[in-house]
């Protein structure tokens, strides 16, 4: 009996480990080894950002395709590095950009409100409702959809309901883009640090009144005048960066009389300003009292 | 009884009565883990109902011309499994050869399917209600359409939960367990039922 069950179970075994042998060899499928080394150089997010269904599958294209190597957002520069190493190119950098969320209108407590929102908490949904509840129709609805999507903890809320993006997480994969509704959201260089953040289209008197920050783009044009790099642009009562051009010089934040472009050096700058006049005034009077 | 009732009969059976997941209560891991988008809950149920119905072919074979002449009968679970995973495996490759797009779909499923204890649960079922061997490999097949069924009812209901306000505490996996609960209790609706 004992000898009965080894001798059918060890028959059976055999029979299938040799089964599977035989048919690995005839139904063996070539794989190129570089298309796993490649997805595993990947950060497999399968964000979709380099317009491949997923990690695996740029890395196939990559290799079968030559596709190029530096479309990968999230990886960045390491991955690139590691692709570049592993199909014998030179790697080219790609620019690390991050997501810019516009019309935020310093948070819920600060927006205008046609209506008081109850719905299912979805942008799309409070959009569908009569155009939102927001008296600025391209205003941010404050219902996160963008902080859902993004699948590397980038996005916080804080206590009025302002969206930040921590630069350090982003990854520049454009899923927040994809769910904002209302394009709110822009993929900018992480080197550009100047933003219009008002996307109205709105005439100058009817987004001023609208915006709960009275921070709107009034088309008044001043910044396309003073801009030094010609980088800002009107496109239907509303001024546009190209940040091709931009420089991050600021001087068109200084002077829109709205506040409606935001550059976080303003108020250094000011500040310095303020304190190199205060010496001034004091080294003037300083000379004044020599003199006497 | 003519043949083609006694078909119906044991696909209502299978699919309804003696539902594998919610009144057996086997399969229950790729039916809470699974089930969370329809599309993947569909491949998945149809990669068990192929693997369901290979599994009762060879493991009646294995359990008629095998088992039952050398009296191992106490052997059935371990040779079953033997059977099971080894058959995924090789089906697995000839999908990847022959079909590759099929693969790509099921890929992830197919290796998932080998630990799944409704595989062995449908194969030694077979031999405990004395089906032939047409029997066994229907049974097989309806009850991996069961599984498929629920499973499929199981994601739609959790897509829809993904939009509905769920109390904070009850938010995930004690919801769905809820869920699960509560289709249990309507397909024992079916319990008795006979013809």
């Amino acid at each position: 009996m004992l000898i009965y069950s080894i001798i059918i179970l060890g028959s059976l075994g055999l029979l299938y480990g040799l089964g599977l042998a035989f048919a690995s060899k005839k139904f063996h499928v070539h794989v190129d080894p570089k298309i796993e080394q490649i997805n595993e150089a990947l950060p497999s997010a399968n964000c979709s950002a380099c317009a491949f269904p997923g990690c695996s599958a740029y890395a196939e294209a990559i290799v079968v395709k030559g596709v190029d190597i530096n479309l990968c957002a999230p990886g960045g520069d390491d991955a690139i590095q590691q692709i570049a190493g592993i199909m014998g190119l030179e790697a080219t950098s790609a620019n690390k950009k991050v997501a810019v969320i516009h019309c935020q209108s310093g948070g819920k407590d600060n927006t205008f409100y046609r209506y008081d929102y109850q719905g299912i908490q979805s942008c799309k949904a409070a959009i569908a409702l009569s155009d939102g509840p927001n008296l600025c129709k391209y205003g941010c609805v404050y219902q996160y959809d963008c902080v859902r999507s993004c699948k590397f903890d980038a996005m916080s809320v804080d206590d009025n309901g302002m969206i930040h993006v921590d630069k350090e997480k982003c990854t520049g994969c454009g899923a927040c883009v994809v769910a904002c509704p209302r394009d709110l959201i822009e993929l900018v260089s992480d080197k550009k640090r100047v933003h219009i953040l008002c996307t109205s289209h709105d005439k100058g008197a009817e987004s001023r009144k609208s915006c709960g920050n009275k921070t709107a783009c009034i088309a008044c044009t001043l910044c396309v005048k003073k801009c030094p790099k010609d980088a800002i642009y009107m496109d239907n009562n509303l001024a546009i960066i190209d940040y091709d051009k931009c420089v991050n010089c600021g001087i068109c934040a200084d002077v829109c009389p709205t506040s409606a472009i935001f550059d976080p050096l303003k108020e250094v700058r000011a500040q310095r300003k303020a304190a190199a006049a205060k010496k001034k005034a004091e080294a003037a009077k300083k000379l004044e009292a020599q003199k006497e | 009884m003519n043949y083609f009732t006694q078909i119906f009969a044991l696909a209502i059976a299978a699919i309804f009565v003696q539902n594998f997941v919610l009144m057996k209560f086997l399969g229950l891991c790729p039916y809470i883990g699974v089930s969370k988008k329809l599309d993947s809950a569909l491949g998945m149920g149809m990669a068990v109902i192929f693997v369901m119905t290979m599994a009762s072919v060879f493991t009646w074979l294995i359990q008629t011309y095998l088992l039952i002449p050398f009296r191992l009968e106490y052997l059935q679970t371990i040779a079953f499994i033997l059977t099971i995973a080894s058959l995924v495996q090789l089906v697995e490759m000839i999908i990847q050869k022959t079909a590759p797009a099929l693969y790509k779909s099921l890929g992830v499923f197919l290796p998932l399917i080998t630990t799944n204890c409704a595989v062995l649960g449908v194969a030694i079922l077979n031999v405990q209600s004395e089906y032939n061997f047409i029997g066994a490999i229907l049974n097989g097949l309806f009850a991996g359409v069961g599984f498929t069924l629920v499973l499929v009812m199981m994601a739609g209901v959790r897509e829809r939960l993904d939009k509905a306000e769920v109390p904070p505490a009850m938010k995930g996996m004690p919801i769905a367990m809820i869920i699960a609960g509560g289709m249990a209790l309507a397909f024992l609706g079916f319990a008795g039922l006979k013809f």
